[in-house]
C-alpha cells in the first residue's frame, strides 16, 4: 500500500483504524520475526491525537516502523543486542522526531543484525528475520526487519541505517525500494552508531515516490550532528532526458548470479528505450573496496561500541569481583559473535604498530576509490549495477563463513566508503520468485536526481 | 643522605604538561553547565557526556575561541586546521570508552615563552604544542564499592606540553606561576586551583652533568598547586640521584604525589602502559581557522604580564615588586591606567607602592591574589599622588588616605585629608612664624645655641618642636630649611 492510499484510508475511516490494522498485520506476520517490539500503546494514543486534530502534518496517521537501532519512545532500543535488551531511550532520533512532526506514527521496532553488524539479520541476538518471499531464506541485512515489514505491507514505509549496504541489500532481497542517502544528508543523532564515517539513515518504501517523499522529510542540517550537510535536497518533478549512464562492469562479472545480471540488463534496455545512453564503465578500485571497508568499519565500530561497558546503563554481568571482570563478562554476554569478531579486528588494526599499515593505508586507498568515482561522474550522470550478487540466500547458508557473508556487500560498500547516494529499486524476480534489485548510484548530493530517474523508470 | 656536593654533580631536567580547564559556560561537546563547583554528583551531565547510545558531539565554539586566546598568551601559533581524535581505554569515569582529544593535529603549534625569575633574570621554555580535549569524570571509593560522578566529564581542557627546558625546582615554580598568570590574564580559565582548574604533570629526570644524555624520567601526575610542583620535583630529583648514586637503574614510571607525606609513590610503570588505539574522530569535522578569524579573536585578549614588565621599566621598581603587583591582573591594569592617564612615571610608581601594600596582604600561599580590596578611582589616586608631589601630604598621611579611599571610594582624597586634618603646611610665611616662635622661645635657647655652635644633631629636636606646634601639618624638610636660613648655618 502506498502512502497516499494510506492517507485516503485514514480520511475514509480513521487513523486509529489504520494503526490498529497495521498492528494486526504485525501480529499476523509474527512468524517472520521482523519486529522486536510493538509500540502499540503510544501508537494508538497518537492515532487518537490525529483523529482529534491535535496531531497533523503531511503524514498524519501514517504508520511506520524503525530499525531497532533508532532511539524511539514506546519500547526499548535494543540494537538487537542483549547488552541493550532493556534500554529505554530518554529521547528520540532526529529522523523519528521529524517524521512524528509530520504526524507519522511509529508502531514498532524492526529486527536487525546486532548493532547492525551483518548482512542477513541472522546476527540478531533475538533470532533471525525471514524473507518476505520465502521463509526459508534470509531477509538480508542489517535492516532486514524494516525491509520485510514494508514488503509484507504491515506499514507503507520503514526507517533503516546503511553502513555498507544495510538498507539496499535487504530492499533488493524483499522487492522494495531502499534508499542510502548521501553521507550527511540525514542526521545520525539518536541512531546507535556503527561506523561514524559511513553510517547513513534512509528508508524503505513500496515505490520510489514514497521513498522520495520520506527522504525529503528526514533530510536536513541538524545542530545535533556536526556532519550533516546544509539543506540541499529538492524533489525533481521530472528527470533529465538523455542522461549518460555508466554500467559498472566490475559488478557484472561471471561471479554474479546470471539471473541478477539478466534483470540488470533488462533495466539497462529500459533506460535505453527511454532515451538514455548506457555505457560500460570500470571501477578498478572496487576490487579493494571490501578490504578497505573491513578495516575502516571495524576500527570505527570498536570505538563506538566502547561505551557499552555495563557501568551506566544496559546489561551488567552478575557475580563479578573485579573491574576487569565486570567489563569482560558484561561485554562477552552482551555482544554476539559477529560483534566480537569485528571488535577484535578493529582493535587490531588500530593498535600501535599496525595503525599505519592498516588503518592509514585503508584511508589512502579509500581516497583513491573516491577519486575514481569522481572521475566517472565527470562523464556520467548515474552509475548502475546490481544491488547484491545474488537473490536472498538460505537461512544459515553463510553463517559459518564470514568472508562469504562479507562478499555479499561487494556492490554496496564502494558507495558507502565514498559517501555517495544510491538506491535499490525492484527489477523483477528470478524463476524461483525471489526479488532482484538494481542499484542506481550518483555523485554526492545527487539524491534527488537519482529519485527522479528511478521514478521515470518505474512501471516501464 | 645525599649531600649538596653530590646533588650538584647532577643536572635536573623537567618538562611539564598542564591541563587547563577552559572557562566556557557549557561543556566541550554538550550544552551541560561547565561549572561543576558545589554541584551535587551527576547533576550537570547531558546525554552526550553520559555516553548514551546514538549521541554525537557538538563542538563548543567558545572553547575553540579560548584555545585561540591561549595561543596568544603562549606566544605560539594557532594551526589553520586541527582535528579531534579518540583515545581509547576503559575506566568507569570515561563514559564513551574513549577520550576525545587532539593527538595528530593539535590546535596550538610549537612556540616559546619567557619566564621571569624574582632576581630579574629570565629563561625560556619552549612549548611543544597545546591540544584541546575533554576532562573525565571522578570516582569516589567507599570500601567495597566505588561511585561515579560525571559532572566534570566533558569539561573542555587545554593541555599545554613543554619541552624539557626547566632545570631547577625554582624555575619550575616560576614557570607554573607565569603560566597561571598568562592563562588567567587571557581569560582562558577561571584559575581556581583548589577545584582543579589547572593541573600539572611533571616529568623529571636526573643525569650527570658530565653526560650528554638525559636520564630516564618519571612522571608525577595531577599536581594542583605551585608548591606541590616544586616539592614533587625536588623529591623526584633527590630520589633519582640517590638511586643513581647506589648504581641502580631508574625505571620510567608514573608516580603520584602524596600531599600529606610530601612524597611521590609509584603508580604504574611503562610495561603496564596501555595501547590507546588512537584514531581520528569522524563525528567532528576539522576546525578550520583563517588568519582573520584568529586575529579577530586574539585582538580581544587583554594585555599580558610581559607587556606590563616592559611598560613598567620606567617605574624603576624591583623585579620582586613587579612580580608581586602582576600577581593581580586588576592591580596591573590599574597601575597601567595611572601611568597612561597621569603621563608620569612618578605617579604610577607612587600608586604602585601603595598597591603593593594592599596586594601583599591579600596574597595566599600559592602567590594568588584573591581580592585586592582596591576600590579607589583612578582619578582619586592620581589626585592623591599629586598632593604628595606638591608636598601637601606626608607619605604617612597619603597611606592613611589611600586606605580610607578604598573604604569610601566616592570621597575625594582632598576631602579626606581636610576631614582628617592631614594637609601639610608648606606656606613659608606661616611656618616661618612658627619657626620664629620656637627659636625665640626661652625654653629652647640652649638648643639654639648648641646648633649655632655646630652641634648639627640638635636640629632634629628643633624640627620636632616646630612640627609639634604646627600639629604635624608642617612639611619637615621645609622646617629644617627655614631653621637653617634663620640661623644662617
Amino acid at each position: 500500500m502506498t502512502i497516499s492510499e494510506v492517507l485516503t484510508k485514514i480520511k475514509d475511516t480513521s487513523a486509529r483504524a489504520v494503526v490498529e490494522n497495521s498492528l494486526k498485520l504485525a501480529k499476523e506476520n509474527e512468524e517472520y520475526h521482523a519486529l522486536l517490539s510493538l509500540t502499540a500503546e503510544r501508537a494508538l494514543k497518537r492515532a487518537d491525537g490525529v483523529d482529534s486534530g491535535k496531531i497533523s502534518g503531511k503524514l498524519a496517521g501514517v504508520p511506520f516502523v524503525v530499525k531497532d537501532n533508532f532511539l524511539a519512545f514506546g519500547a526499548p532500543t535494543t540494537a538487537a543486542s542483549k547488552i541493550l535488551e532493556n534500554f529505554n531511550a530518554p529521547l528520540q532520533a532526529t529522523a523519528v522526531e521529524k517524521l512524528e512532526a509530520e504526524g507519522a506514527i511509529c508502531i514498532g521496532k524492526a529486527n536487525l543484525d546486532a548493532f547492525a553488524h551483518g548482512g542477513s539479520t541472522e546476527n540478531s541476538a533475538f533470532g533471525p528475520t525471514s524473507n518476505a518471499f520465502d521463509k526459508t531464506r534470509v531477509a538480508g541485512g542489517s535492516s532486514g526487519g524494516s525491509a520485510v515489514v514494508t514488503a509484507l505491507g504491515v506499514v507503507p514505509f520503514a526507517l533503516g541505517s546503511d553502513t555498507g549496504g544495510s538498507i539496499r541489500q535487504p530492499a533488493s532481497f524483499n522487492g522494495v525500494v531502499g534508499v542510502k542517502t548521501s553521507y550527511g544528508a540525514v542526521s545520525r543523532y539518536g541512531v546507535v552508531a556503527m561506523a561514524s564515517s559511513t553510517d547513513v539513515i534512509g528508508c524503505f518504501a513500496t515505490n520510489v515516490s514514497d521513498a522520495e517523499f520520506i527522504t525529503e522529510i528526514i533530510t536536513g542540517r541538524d545542530k545535533n550532528d556536526m556532519t550533516t550537510l546544509p539543506d540541499f535536497f529538492e524533489v525533481q518533478a521530472n528527470s533529465k532526458t538523455n542522461q549518460k549512464i555508466g554500467l559498472v562492469k566490475d559488478f557484472m562479472t561471471n561471479d554474479v548470479d546470471p539471473e541478477v545480471r539478466e534483470k540488470v540488463n533488462e533495466y539497462v534496455e529500459k533506460l535505453k528505450s527511454a532515451g538514455h545512453s548506457v555505457e560500460e564503465v570500470s571501477l578498478p578500485m572496487a576490487e579493494y573496496a571490501l578490504a578497505i571497508y573491513y578495516i575502516i568499519v571495524p576500527a570505527e565500530l570498536c570505538s563506538n561500541l566502547a561505551r557499552y561497558d555495563g557501568i551506566r546503563y544496559g546489561r551488567r554481568a552478575e557475580g563479578v569481583t573485579t573491574l576487569a571482570e565486570l567489563y569482560g563478562k558484561t561485554r562477552d554476554q552482551g555482544f554476539v559473535t559477529e560483534n566480537k569478531r569485528r571488535i577484535m579486528i578493529g582493535s587490531y588494526v588500530l593498535s600501535s604498530g599496525f595503525f599505519d599499515a592498516y588503518y592509514l593505508q585503508a584511508q589512502k586507498a579509500r581516497t583513491l576509490l573516491i577519486d575514481e568515482f569522481n572521475k566517472l561522474f565527470e562523464t556520467y550522470d548515474i552509475l548502475i549495477g546490481p544491488t547484491a550478487p545474488t537473490p536472498a540466500f538460505k537461512l544459515g547458508e553463510n553463517t559459518a563463513e564470514p568472508i562469504k557473508m562479507y562478499l555479499n556487500d561487494i556492490m554496496t560498500v564502494p558507495t558507502s566508503l565514498a559517501g555517495l547516494p544510491a538506491i535499490s529499486v525492484p527489477a523483477g524476480k528470478n524463476q524461483a520468485g525471489l526479488p532482484i534489485g538494481v542499484q542506481l548510484m550518483g555523485p554526492m548530493k545527487s539524491d534527488a536526481k537519482i529519485f527522479a530517474l528511478a521514478k521515470s523508470m518505474e512501471n516501464k | 643522605m645525599i649531600g649538596k656536593e653530590i646533588l650538584d654533580k647532577y643536572q635536573m631536567t623537567v618538562g611539564i604538561e598542564c591541563h587547563v580547564q577552559l572557562a566556557t559556560n557549557t561543556k566541550l561537546f554538550s550544552g551541560a553547565d561547565n561549572d561543576e563547583r558545589d554541584k551535587s554528583p551527576n547533576t550537570v551531565v547531558s546525554p552526550i557526556d553520559f555516553g548514551l547510545p546514538g549521541m554525537l558531539p557538538v563542538l563548543n565554539r567558545g572553547a575553540v575561541d579560548l584555545a585561540i586566546k591561549a595561543g596568544k598568551a603562549l606566544n605560539s601559533p594557532i594551526e589553520h586546521i586541527s582535528r579531534f581524535d579518540r583515545k581509547h581505554y576503559f575506566y568507569p569515569d570515561l563514559p564513551k570508552g574513549y577520550q576525545t582529544t587532539q593527538m595528530y593535529q593539535p590546535i596550538i603549534g610549537p612556540g616559546e615563552i619567557d619566564i621571569p625569575m624574582d632576581d630579574g633574570e629570565s629563561f625560556k621554555v619552549r612549548i611543544n604544542h597545546a591540544h584541546m580535549e575533554e576532562d573525565a569524570g571522578k570516582l569516589t571509593h567507599h570500601g567495597n564499592y566505588s561511585l561515579v560522578d560525571l559532572n566534570r566529564a566533558g569539561t573542555p581542557l587545554l593541555e599545554i606540553v613543554t619541552e624539557p627546558d626547566i632545570h631547577s625546582s625554582a624555575q619550575a615554580k616560576a614557570f607554573v606561576i607565569e603560566l597561571y598568570r598568562l592563562m588567567t590574564y587571557a581569560g582562558v580559565t577561571r584559575g581556581d586551583l583548589y577545584h582543579g582548574n589547572m593541573r600539572f604533570d611533571v616529568n623529571t629526570s636526573a643525569a650527570l652533568k658530565s653526560s650528554n644524555e638525559l636520564g630516564i624520567r618519571s612522571e608525577v601526575k595531577n599536581l594542583n598547586s605551585f608548591r606541590s610542583v616544586e616539592r614533587a620535583i625536588e623529591f623526584e630529583f633527590y630520589r633519582q640521584v640517590e638511586l643513581l648514586e647506589k648504581g641502580e637503574i631508574i625505571v620510567q614510571e608514573t608516580r603520584g604525589w602524596d600531599e600529606s607525606k610530601q612524597r611521590t609513590t609509584s603508580q604504574r610503570n611503562k610495561e603496564d602502559s596501555q595501547d590507546y588505539r588512537y584514531m581520528p574522530d569522524a563525528d567532528i569535522p576539522p576546525i578550520v581557522l583563517s588568519n582573520e578569524e584568529i586575529e579577530l579573536i586574539q585582538s580581544s585578549v587583554p594585555q599580558l604580564p610581559p607587556f606590563y614588565r616592559e611598560s613598567w621599566k620606567i617605574l624603576n621598581l624591583d623585579s620582586t615588586v613587579i612580580n608581586a603587583l602582576i600577581a593581580s591582573q586588576s592591580t596591573a591594569q590599574l597601575i597601567q591606567r595611572i601611568l597612561e592617564k597621569s603621563g608620569t612615571a612618578t605617579a604610577a610608581r607612587r600608586v604602585a607602592i601603595w598597591l603593593l601594600m594592599a596586594v601583599e596582604g591579600q596574597t595566599d600561599d600559592s602567590g594568588i591574589v584573591q581580592n585586592t580590596g582596591i576600590h579607589a578611582t583612578d582619578d582619586h589616586l592620581i589626585e592623591l599622588s599629586n598632593m604628595v608631589e606638591k608636598n601637601e601630604l606626608s607619605s604617612t598621611a597619603a597611606k592613611e588616605i589611600f586606605y580610607e579611599m578604598n573604604r569610601r571610594p566616592a570621597v575625594a582624597p582632598r576631602d579626606i585629608a581636610i576631614e582628617k586634618n592631614l594637609i601639610q603646611v608648606s606656606d613659608e610665611t606661616e611656618i616661618f612664624n612658627i619657626v620664629d616662635s620656637v627659636l625665640d622661645d626661652p625654653a629652647f635657647k640652649k638648643a639654639v645655641m648648641d646648633l649655632e655652635n655646630g652641634n648639627e644633631k640638635v636640629i632634629g629636636f628643633l624640627v620636632g618642636q616646630v612640627m609639634k606646634k604646627s600639629q604635624g601639618k608642617a612639611n619637615p624638610a621645609l622646617v629644617q630649611k627655614l631653621i637653617k636660613e634663620r640661623l644662617k648655618i
